[in-house]
């Protein structure tokens, strides 16, 4: 079942949470609504499940419009970020519920009942803790019974809000990639609400970023992470190393920092935006660029080493004064970069925001020498 | 005012750090005036009532609760207890779901009204009642034609008692469910609940034993009433006398014995709504400490 | 398997029919709505209307002679003045109350915790014959009181005492809650700076006491103002001395002067609501300024 937004608003009081939002969520998809706080996506989500209603725009469910219709008709599973098990019940009542509840005539049999919810619980496998209570669960195994609630009546349409933002991030680890699983096995079209960018970014088909209630992108995680196409998506998607300046005669500097810009025609403001992966670290300045900056810090934890620096003689307020550049770990027991090293950024993939401008070009150094042009996104 | 608390995670927290007050002199010296003062004001009062009660020995005792006089204001009063607590109860059920699971223009306002009855002397409430339901008010005329007296009779000391005891359930329930939220109650309707089907599945083991002390406390109340019944009432000896009114009765006879047997019987109730509330309490707090075990736990 | 193909075909079928009208996602609103205004409008409101009628029939000098009645107004001194008392009373010991239940352990904790709620669940004639006979010149306090010369009962004092006894709840478990909830960081910052115990009390503690103080204290008075039952035995009842308000309109009623009752009782009433919407804007607000909302 594929649903669609259409013009969606919502405001609160004063405060307009959504404006004027439109999307498109493929069937048998798993769409992330990534954001910041505030920045709309629960109450979107919370609109498309029914449990409250826009002020103006419409929803339809596989074309159907079901604006008016009460969450109760809808027939969606609904996963709260408190997991909202009902705590006088126990783990394989709280399953039971949806069926429980359908009127008399629909209901199955109680042996029909019992036998779905121990499938479910052999699903979640927890088959051992069937008549404990909420209260005696921890937090990965309360959400994992509150999935396998929402699925019992077998809706098409999932909906997470903040599914794995109360765990720790060992469970959470688990459990995202149980959640995916559980996915690609039933086939719904899920709609999962988080902040967390490397959650979105791995486990979604399809993430749409949102911001101050509005959509800012909408894409593939992979396109997304290659491509963004504004500053704010760019700044949420993890660390970002800014470089402004002044751009005069195809090149922009600052202090004594300059980078050249291969066939850029622009004069005047512009701002550099690259990621830790797109910049290589040198001890000597090259041809295309002299970024001088002293390490601050070496993190080696992870597959990557991550190296942390601070310009010299140059400012970079877009990240706050501090670029983050990755390095192999190879690379690092060669060179051995410790606090107070001097290096200099070699950038070899960047993208350049002039003055206004919401879609950034990419300029690609690596290949200037072969074809000096600039490629922008098309 | 009183309302059932679960002691917070902060006082089992509080155990831990030395706080101001805790040096042994500051704190045997509060607690020595507390204890002091409580059982003279307090605990002594519930001694005397028993003792004069019992001061003329048990077959008096018995003699006085079997008289027949206190045997009617015991059924009278009983019998509007019987009537007032389902009415409040209902009430008190369905204004604590109406302010606590929804948003409305004048929502804050009915959370207010419903404090008038505190703070309306008792006097006051069986006046306006007086006047509206009594021979020369304007319902009250109206009834009278049809030969339909409220007022110095039991349907007059039903309605001032309903009056003065309403808020009690709503304002055990209220804080409760506003402290719970409706989160589980939504999950109910997204997993396709009735009304009926999510209030007793759902809410009702949730708030059960706020409702009960509610409904103990209403009891108490109700049965206790005095001084909205005194105007009310009529004062009419093995007609319209509930206990409290026949308390007087006897108190004002200097029959001091008699009043206190059946004061007693009165003293006993508050005692056993003490308890009950201590239970309630008690209940509530294992249920706390139980999940905050859980919680270090897992 | 069937239980499945049962539960979601017959779902499917389910809409897209009913277009639902109300836009309130819980249940309920329409009936609990209904059952609140009704009852709220014929137990609490209704009864108004009579009191406003029967005032209304009086001119207004009427009315102003009725309530300046000077045997009235020394109730009104009585009662107020009586009710001040007590609700200071209860101020200081109610905290001091609230402030050992929270804070210490000690033997007979729970059953003092308990007695608390005493006066909030024993009836008011019961409080009444029994605080007058406590405090009656033969009886077990009246005796010692009137040897150091102090006459409790049938005087304004012993009106305190009882005003005292019934609103003590009120205080205590107003202030109850707020203590539980003040964090230990905050004090053991305070001494941590080198704050000695009386000044972070002052400083820390008490400001955050205060606003809970403060409501528990009006409570209590408004409750106070219009106590009958259990003062009317303890007081004496003698006219300009001992009369509390309440006890005046009682008596206007026993003579069938409906209009002067009415008279005294729409003034307390005005006053009582008074108190009561100021207690609840106080509330409001300073409930506010703590957790923002």
């Amino acid at each position: 079942m594929s649903i669609t937004v259409d013009g969606i608003n919502k405001r609160f009081g004063k405060f307009q949470a959504l404006n004027n939002v439109s999307l498109d969520i493929p069937e048998g998809k798993l769409t992330a609504l990534l954001g910041p706080s505030g920045s709309g996506k629960t109450t979107l989500l919370r609109i498309i499940a029914g449990l409250e209603s826009a002020d103006s725009g419409q929803i339809s469910f596989s074309g159907q419009d079901v604006t008016g219709l009460h969450v109760r008709e809808r027939n969606i599973g609904f996963v709260f970020q408190h997991y909202a098990l009902f705590r006088h019940m126990t783990v394989a009542q709280n399953i039971a519920f949806g069926l429980d509840s359908l009127p008399r005539k629909q209901r199955p049999s109680k042996t029909d009942i019992q036998k779905r919810v121990s499938e479910l619980l052999e699903m979640i496998q927890l088959p051992h803790l069937a008549q404990r209570y909420p209260a005696q669960l921890s937090g990965g195994q309360k959400q994992r019974v509150a999935l396998a609630r929402s699925i019992a009546t077998q809706p098409k349409i999932l909906l997470l809000d903040e599914p794995f933002g109360a765990l720790d991030a060992k469970v959470r680890k688990d459990l995202r990639r149980w959640l995916r699983n559980l996915h690609d096995e039933f086939h719904f079209t899920s709609i999962f609400v988080t902040h967390d960018q490397e959650e979105a970014l791995e486990l979604s088909d399809q993430v749409v970023v949102m911001s101050q209630g509005r959509v800012e992108q909408v894409n593939e995680p992979i396109e997304l992470y290659a491509r963004p196409e504004s500053r704010f998506v760019f700044d949420f998607l993890g660390q970002v190393n800014v470089i402004s300046g002044q751009v005069r005669q195809g090149s922009l500097s600052q202090g004594n920092a300059w980078v050249t810009l291969p066939g850029v025609q622009h004069k005047g403001d512009a701002q550099i935006y690259l990621r830790p992966h797109e910049v290589r670290l040198a001890t000597a300045p090259v041809a295309h660029a002299n970024l001088p900056l002293r390490i601050e810090a070496v993190s080696l934890i992870g597959s990557e080493v991550r190296v942390e620096l601070r310009p010299e003689g140059w400012h970079s307020e877009g990240s706050n004064n501090i670029w983050e550049v990755g390095i192999s770990h190879a690379e690092f027991n060669s060179q051995r970069p410790t606090r107070g090293d001097l290096r200099y950024a070699v950038p070899e993939v960047g993208h350049l925001f002039t003055g206004n401008d919401a879609q950034p070009a990419t300029v690609n150094w690596a290949e200037a020498e072969l074809a000096p042009r600039v490629r922008l996104i098309s | 005012m009183a309302r059932t608390r679960a002691r917070s995670s902060h006082s089992l927290h509080s155990l831990q750090h030395r706080r101001v007050g805790d040096s042994p002199a500051i704190k045997w010296l509060l607690i020595g005036i507390a204890i002091a003062v409580t059982a003279g004001l307090l605990i002594m009062p519930l001694v005397v009532i028993f003792t004069e009660a019992l001061s003329a020995g048990w077959s008096t005792f018995a003699d006085n609760l079997l008289d027949q006089y206190t045997l009617h204001a015991i059924g009278l009063t009983l019998f509007v207890a019987a009537l007032t607590v389902p009415l409040n109860l209902v009430f008190g059920v369905a204004l604590a779901w109406l302010v606590t699971r929804f948003r409305f223009p004048g929502r804050k306002l009915l959370i207010t009204l419903i404090d008038i009855p505190f703070a309306v002397s008792p006097v006051v409430a069986g006046l306006l009642y007086l006047l509206l339901y009594g021979r020369n008010g304007w319902i009250g005329s109206w009834l009278a034609d049809y030969d339909i007296q409220l007022m110095f009779s039991w349907p007059g000391i039903v309605m001032v008692t309903v009056f003065v005891t309403c808020p009690f359930v709503a304002r055990e329930l209220i804080p409760l469910m506003q402290q719970q939220g409706s989160e589980e109650e939504e999950a109910g309707v997204v997993l396709g609940a009735s009304g009926w089907r999510i209030f007793r599945t759902i809410t009702l083991p949730n708030i059960k034993w706020a409702l009960i002390y509610g409904v103990v406390l209403t009891n108490a109340r109700a049965v206790g009433e005095f001084g909205a019944v005194s105007v009310v009432a009529g004062n009419i000896r093995g007609q319209t006398n509930t206990l409290p009114l026949h308390v007087e009765l006897l108190y004002q006879d200097y029959n001091v014995v008699g009043a206190f047997t059946s004061a007693s019987l009165l003293a006993g109730i508050a005692v056993f709504t003490l308890a009950a509330k201590g239970f309630v309490e008690w209940r509530q707090a294992r249920t706390l400490i139980r999940l905050q075990a859980q919680e270090i736990a897992s | 398997m069937s239980t499945a193909n049962q539960a979601s075909a017959v779902k499917s079928q389910r809409w897209p029919l009913t277009k639902s009208r109300s836009k309130r996602v819980l249940p309920g609103f329409g009936l609990s709505l209904g059952i609140s205004l009704f009852f709220i409008s014929l137990v609490l409101l209704l009864p108004l209307t009579g009191l406003v009628i029967e005032v209304s029939a009086m001119s207004l000098s009427e009315f102003w002679f009725v309530i300046t009645d000077p045997r009235v107004v020394a109730s009104y001194k009585v009662t107020a003045l009586a009710a001040l008392a007590a609700s200071l009373f209860n101020g200081a010991f109610g905290l001091l109350l609230a402030w050992v239940l929270v804070r210490y352990e000690f033997p007979g904790k729970r059953l003092i915790d308990a007695v608390v709620d005493l006066p909030f669940a024993l009836p008011t004639a019961v409080a009444g014959i029994t605080l007058a006979t406590l405090f009656a010149a033969n009886g077990w306090y009246g005796q010692f009181l009137t040897k150091l010369g102090i006459d409790v009962a049938f005087t304004p004092v012993g009106i305190v005492v009882a005003m005292a006894f019934t609103s003590l709840p009120f205080v205590v478990r107003t202030v109850q809650p707020v203590l539980e909830e003040l964090a230990p960081e905050d004090e053991e910052a305070a001494v941590s700076l080198g704050a000695s115990d009386a000044h972070v009390f002052r400083r820390v503690i008490f400001p955050a006491l205060w606003p809970a103080l403060v409501t528990g204290v009006a409570l209590s008075f408004t409750r106070s103002l219009g106590e009958f039952g259990a003062v009317i035995f303890i007081a004496g009842n003698m006219p300009y001395i001992s009369e509390v308000t309440s006890l005046m309109i009682f008596i206007r009623l026993q003579e069938y002067d409906y209009a002067a009752a009415s008279a005294i009782a729409s003034v307390i009433l005005l006053a009582s609501l008074v108190l009561l919407f100021a207690i609840t804007v106080w509330q409001a607000r300073y409930l506010k300024r703590l957790e923002g909302r």
